[in-house]
């Protein structure tokens, strides 16, 4: 299977949405290598700025440009987009309503080798939290490719989380992202396992697991977190009556949070958040780390017989 | 140099900011009067003779932007849009007050000619560059004018602004420093000392001049000198006298975010006369 980091569909998406909008500009704060901001750079170097290691005047900065007209992408690894510079993206950008799109890779454990410093795993939960802010999780490349056109159109802040890390292809070319929408990827009836970013592949790996075993899973792919798509969610529910989520970020306030939220509103039933127990990311290979943390196919499929058991 | 009669007519456009700043206040029962008070000749100059501004059409994309990054001299900035005629006079006294569009803060969705949200210090200098990178590639003469505290100047991101507006040379950028001396806790410069102000914007690559922040002559030369200023920002150190007008007020760090009571008002009232 092809595998390719979302990080590398952005920068060749931006390259791409470079030459057809002109109102498109890039500002990156000294990672443009690893961003790949640097695609876009190389071709508009009239319309990339980098700002330097100066994470809260890159999002000012993004805010300015957005109140003039332009549409700015603004990069940079997603510990320091939305930890060194929450209030300025809370108050210079999701207060004012500007149109910046907050591009930040490197998210999660994934990262590897460079560790807990690096490895972001509160991040949705912050950027949910804040009032104007779309969230998207996008699992592979040509969902990203997809979700950075969206964004382009849309007014307002978005915040898209991208990852070092190649992942399996999921989506062809002509995928079409649908802003607000799940994705159903596979349907049963006895469990949901409701999935984001790269945990959407390892989501259906353990779908194929419980069907050997006979049991039928539906699988959701949920790019965009916020607005969540209550209407997949309860109509999972009332389909399987128990859910799994699974995402590579702290089930606190993360995917688990969200789903959780509206179930317990509108379709309670019997669920389990895989995802990192309230814990810091380490150094190590990617992979490993995967394992570590229990973010593995063998773990969805393990919660997935727990919720099972648990239904009335 | 500007004629007599323009200088008249901003000085008395500073007096009627300072009694709208007072009104405002007291109606309110709370608010910033200090650091708008020091800042009245400034903005008079910026709003009633440099700026190219349309009441009429506050979003007009050609005109120059204001971003008042000391966003809780809120009352000085709005007494100043609704003489300038942007909203009527009368929504003044209700600043503050719920329901009403008047924000503490400036608020750029809320209220007509506030081209930038504020009231976190040390952020709306970071949107000034963004806004003057943005209009220059667009190929646009409008300039982009901003408004610093002194205390301010303690928020590392303004550092961060200062430089990338020295490295990218934005000569359509001009800020002002409201160097009053104050700030909240006291003395700016016992509270964490800034100083040298000039020499710190100097090394950053910027145009750099000190006046007399309530000379109306000298704000306007120093505006003609930013403007004539190709390929690097201008930062104006405008000494100023915090409450400046009312002399209960004046050098008073109590009354940096203090309203006054109504007896207060009208004994302010009869010193600005
Ligand atoms: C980021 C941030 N920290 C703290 C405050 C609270 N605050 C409001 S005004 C002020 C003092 C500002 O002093 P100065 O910049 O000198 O303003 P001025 O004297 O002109 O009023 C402080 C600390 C704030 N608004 N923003
Ligand atoms: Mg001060």
């Amino acid at each position: 299977m092809t595998k390719v980091a979302t990080r590398d569909a952005y920068g060749q998406a931006l390259a791409q949405l470079g030459a057809e909008n002109k109102d498109i500009v890039v500002l990156d704060a000294d990672l443009a290598k690893s961003t790949k901001t640097i695609d876009f750079a190389k071709v508009f170097p009239e319309r990339f700025f980098d700002m330097g290691i100066a994470e809260q005047n890159l999002m000012g900065t993004a805010a300015g440009l957005a109140a003039v007209g332009k549409i700015p992408f603004a990069s940079t690894f997603a510990m320091f987009a939305v930890g060194r510079a929450f209030e300025q993206v809370r108050n210079s950008i999701a207060y004012p309503k500007l149109n910046v799109k907050i591009a930040a890779t490197h998210a999660g454990v994934t990262v590897g080798e460079d560790g807990g410093s690096h490895q972001t795993v509160e991040d949705i939960a912050l950027m949910r939290a804040v009032p104007n802010m779309t969230v998207i999780v996008p699992s592979d490349g040509p969902e990203t490719a997809a979700a950075v056109r969206w964004a382009a159109t849309h007014q307002g802040p978005v915040y898209l989380r991208l990852g070092r890390l190649a992942v399996p292809v999921l989506h062809g070319d002509d995928y079409q992202f649908v802003p607000g929408k799940a994705e159903t990827l596979r349907s049963g009836s006895d469990v949901t396992i409701i999935a984001t970013g790269l945990m959407v592949s390892v989501a259906l790996e353990a779908a194929e697991a419980l069907a050997a075993k006979g049991i039928q899973a539906t699988v959701l792919n949920m790019p965009t977190i916020k607005p969540i798509d209550r209407d997949a969610i309860v109509a999972a529910v009332a389909a399987t009556g128990c859910v799994v989520t699974a995402e590579e970020h702290s089930v606190i306030g993360g995917l688990g949070s969200a789903v959780a939220e509206v179930m317990v509103e509108a379709a309670p039933a019997p669920m389990v958040r895989v995802g990192l127990q309230d814990c810091f990311g380490e150094s190590g290979k990617p992979a490993e780390l995967l394992a570590k943390f229990g973010l593995t196919a063998e773990r969805i499929a393990a919660a997935a017989q727990q919720v099972i058991a648990r239904k009335g | 140099m500007v004629d007599e009669k323009m200088q008249e007519c901003l000085a008395r456009q500073a007096k009627q900011i300072r009694r709208h700043v007072i009104a405002m206040t007291q109606a309110a029962g709370s608010g910033h009067p200090g650091g708008s008070l020091s800042a009245a000749e400034i903005v008079s100059a910026l709003f009633f003779a440099e700026m190219r501004i349309d009441p009429q059409n506050p979003a007009w994309p050609e005109r120059d932007r204001f971003i008042l990054s000391k966003g809780h001299a809120a009352p000085v900035l709005y007494a100043a849009l609704a003489e300038r005629g942007f909203f009527d006079v009368a929504e003044l006294v209700n600043l503050r007050k719920t329901g009403h569009f008047l924000q503490g803060h400036p608020d750029m969705k809320k209220v007509p000619g506030v081209d930038m949200s504020t009231g976190s210090l040390g952020q709306g200098v970071s949107a000034a560059v963004g806004m003057a990178l943005g209009l220059r590639l667009d190929g646009k003469d409008a300039r982009v004018f901003a408004l610093l505290g002194d205390g301010e100047l303690q928020e590392g991101q303004v550092w961060e602004a200062a430089m990338a507006a020295g490295h990218y040379g934005l000569d359509n950028l001009t800020i002002f420093i409201d160097d009053n001396g104050l700030q909240i806790d006291g003395p700016v410069e016992q509270v964490m000392n800034c100083r040298p102000i000039e020499d710190k914007f100097r090394a950053f690559g910027w145009n750099v001049l000190t006046i007399d922040g309530h000379s109306l002559p000298a704000i306007m030369d120093a505006l003609a000198t930013a403007k004539a200023t190709k390929g690097r920002p201008t930062c104006i150190v405008a000494q100023t006298v915090k409450g400046k007008g009312v002399s209960f007020m004046e050098n008073q760090v109590g009354w940096h975010g203090n309203a006054p009571n109504a007896e207060q008002a009208a004994t302010a009232m009869t010193e600005l006369g």
